[in-house]
């Protein structure tokens, strides 16, 4: 009994680390082989893209190139979150506000920030400030939908319990409105960051010199390197996940984590 | 009172309900579900308007909730993102710190949930999270407090448990309280008048004094005769069969 008992959580760690190794290792031998069959000498092989990431490391692009990226997204996707969540717990708890707004938001809300670029680009032209106004823009709208959604489902027990306290205006915003929210804002959060991140590539694509999505671009047209193309695509997943779970990370704290469910 | 239904046919909850409660008493007040029990708590509260009529605690108009009536809820109106601590300080911002501290400390240990102050309220059971909206109601000094069923989503050995220790702290405080449930067990045990109300539109059909001491010996043929009256008036006996004649 005490055997089975200790080793089950070992065994279940083992696992899940062993399951997406095993995992990655089938799928890159399959490219590897895939490749080899099909006789491309275009579409790079596993080590060549290992070796392309190395290149870019050596030529000092690697770190400019993230850098570049992450600098937009922290900017475009701050300023969402300055403008979303105040945004988002007014639209919920005024209802002339939501009806006055919410129409709007829903309508902007489908357009595709790239249908947005050459918009940006009239608007920004060709520096940082025209993917910065496009990732504003995509995970501004998933911020303010969340609190708004936060504010309007708030267990009205809580709120009950503020004003039987005396609380209104301000404080009680402050102290129960904003904290009984603050988990599903979080998880909008959590969305638009992932958004944000897709966003980036798609504006360094057209709008601008450098980051990731230039690279990819750059690394096609500029004698169809598509070793740094995969290199780049390795790069934006990397960096995503680091990002999701850096936010995932946020979901722990005490003030958020009664919001997401019994342990 | 009423309230507007559906097809704008307004449904009438309430009618004709006027009672008196002493300062420092303990009432309790019961009836058949639905008959609009927590709705009079609920207007008394301030926090439903009544449509017709003039609702008076403490010789004063109800026009909203106020700190010196504090409601208690079944569904647990705890703060979920601050401690045990901060939850009973909440009602206390006015107060200076050391104050605040002095009444958290006190309560906290009243509802005896010392050592507990930095738990969070996911960390505790059911019956642990009444007594901390307890003792936040206690903290903040209000005259009266309003029960809604405040035990009833908890296992009937933690529900004995709170009674016992409701009436301990409501002896030691002596504040008003106004209990709504649909227990009778519950009722016999606590109050010290229990006001029987009727289907809806309800009223207050009548009025028990239970004249007993506490602790109350729930054996006792005083507590046995006041509870089968009540079980009379709602028109059943203590054995759940309806009684003909009522």
């Amino acid at each position: 009994m005490t055997a089975i008992a200790t080793s089950r959580p070992v065994g279940r760690t083992t696992l899940a680390l062993a399951l997406p190794l095993l995992t990655a290792a089938v799928l890159i031998a399959g490219w590897h082989a895939a490749v080899v069959a099909s006789g491309s000498d275009l579409f790079p092989k596993p080590y060549e893209v290992v070796n392309g990431i190395v290149e870019l490391a050596e030529r000092g692009l690697l770190v400019k190139y993230v850098v570049a990226s992450l600098f937009r997204v922290t900017w475009g996707f701050s300023l969402a979150v300055l403008v979303g969540v105040p945004l988002g717990l007014v639209l919920g708890w005024f209802r002339p506000a939501y009806l006055a707004l919410n129409p709007l938001i829903q309508v902007l809300r489908p357009i595709s920030p790239i249908a947005w670029i050459p918009v940006a680009i009239l608007w920004f032209g060709i520096e940082d400030t025209a993917p910065i106004f496009l990732i504003f823009l995509a995970s501004v709208f998933p911020i303010t939908v969340s609190a708004m959604a936060a504010v309007q489902n708030m267990q009205q027990v809580y709120l009950r319990a503020a004003k039987n306290f005396g609380l209104t205006g301000l404080p009680l915003f402050a102290r129960v409105i904003l904290p009984a929210a603050l988990p599903q804002i979080l998880t909008g959060i959590r969305i638009a960051l992932g958004v944000a991140w897709l966003v980036v590539v798609a504006a360094e694509m057209i709008a601008v010199q450098s980051g990731l999505g230039y690279l990819i671009n750059d690394a096609r047209n500029a004698g169809k390197r598509y070793d740094l193309v995969v290199a780049g695509m390795v790069l934006i997943g990397l960096v995503g996940l680091v990002l999701d779970l850096l936010v995932r990370r946020l979901e722990r704290f005490d003030s958020v984590r009664w919001g997401y469910g019994q342990r | 009172m009423s309230f507007p239904g559906k097809e704008s046919q307004p449904v009438h909850v309430l009618e004709r309900v006027g009672f008196q409660v002493r300062a420092g008493e303990f009432v309790c007040i019961v009836g058949p579900s639905g008959c609009g029990k927590s709705t009079l708590l609920n207007v008394l509260g301030g926090f439903l308007k009544e449509t017709k009529g003039d609702v008076r605690v403490e010789g004063a108009r109800v026009t909203g909730p106020d700190p010196g009536r504090i409601f208690v809820f079944q569904e647990n109106g705890v703060f979920p993102w601050l401690t045990v601590e901060q939850n009973v300080g909440f009602g206390l911002w006015r107060k200076s710190a050391r104050e605040r501290a002095e009444r958290v400390r006190h309560y906290v240990e009243m509802v005896g949930l010392a050592g507990f102050e930095r738990s969070y309220p996911r960390e505790l059971s059911g019956g642990m999270r009444q007594r901390v909206e307890i003792a936040r109601a206690l903290a903040a000094d209000a005259r009266m407090l309003f029960m809604d069923e405040p035990f009833g989503a908890l296992d009937f050995l933690t529900r004995l448990k709170m009674r016992a220790d409701l009436v301990r702290i409501w002896q030691a405080e002596k504040k008003t309280i106004l209990f709504v449930t649909h227990d009778i067990e519950e009722a016999v045990q606590l109050a010290d008048r229990v006001l029987v109300m009727t289907k809806r539109p309800a009223t207050i059909q009548a009025e028990v004094a239970i004249d007993l001491p506490r602790p109350r010996d729930l054996d006792s043929p005083g507590y046995l005769a006041a509870r089968d009256r009540i079980f009379e008036l709602m028109g059943m006996d203590a054995h759940g069969s309806f009684v003909a004649a009522t």
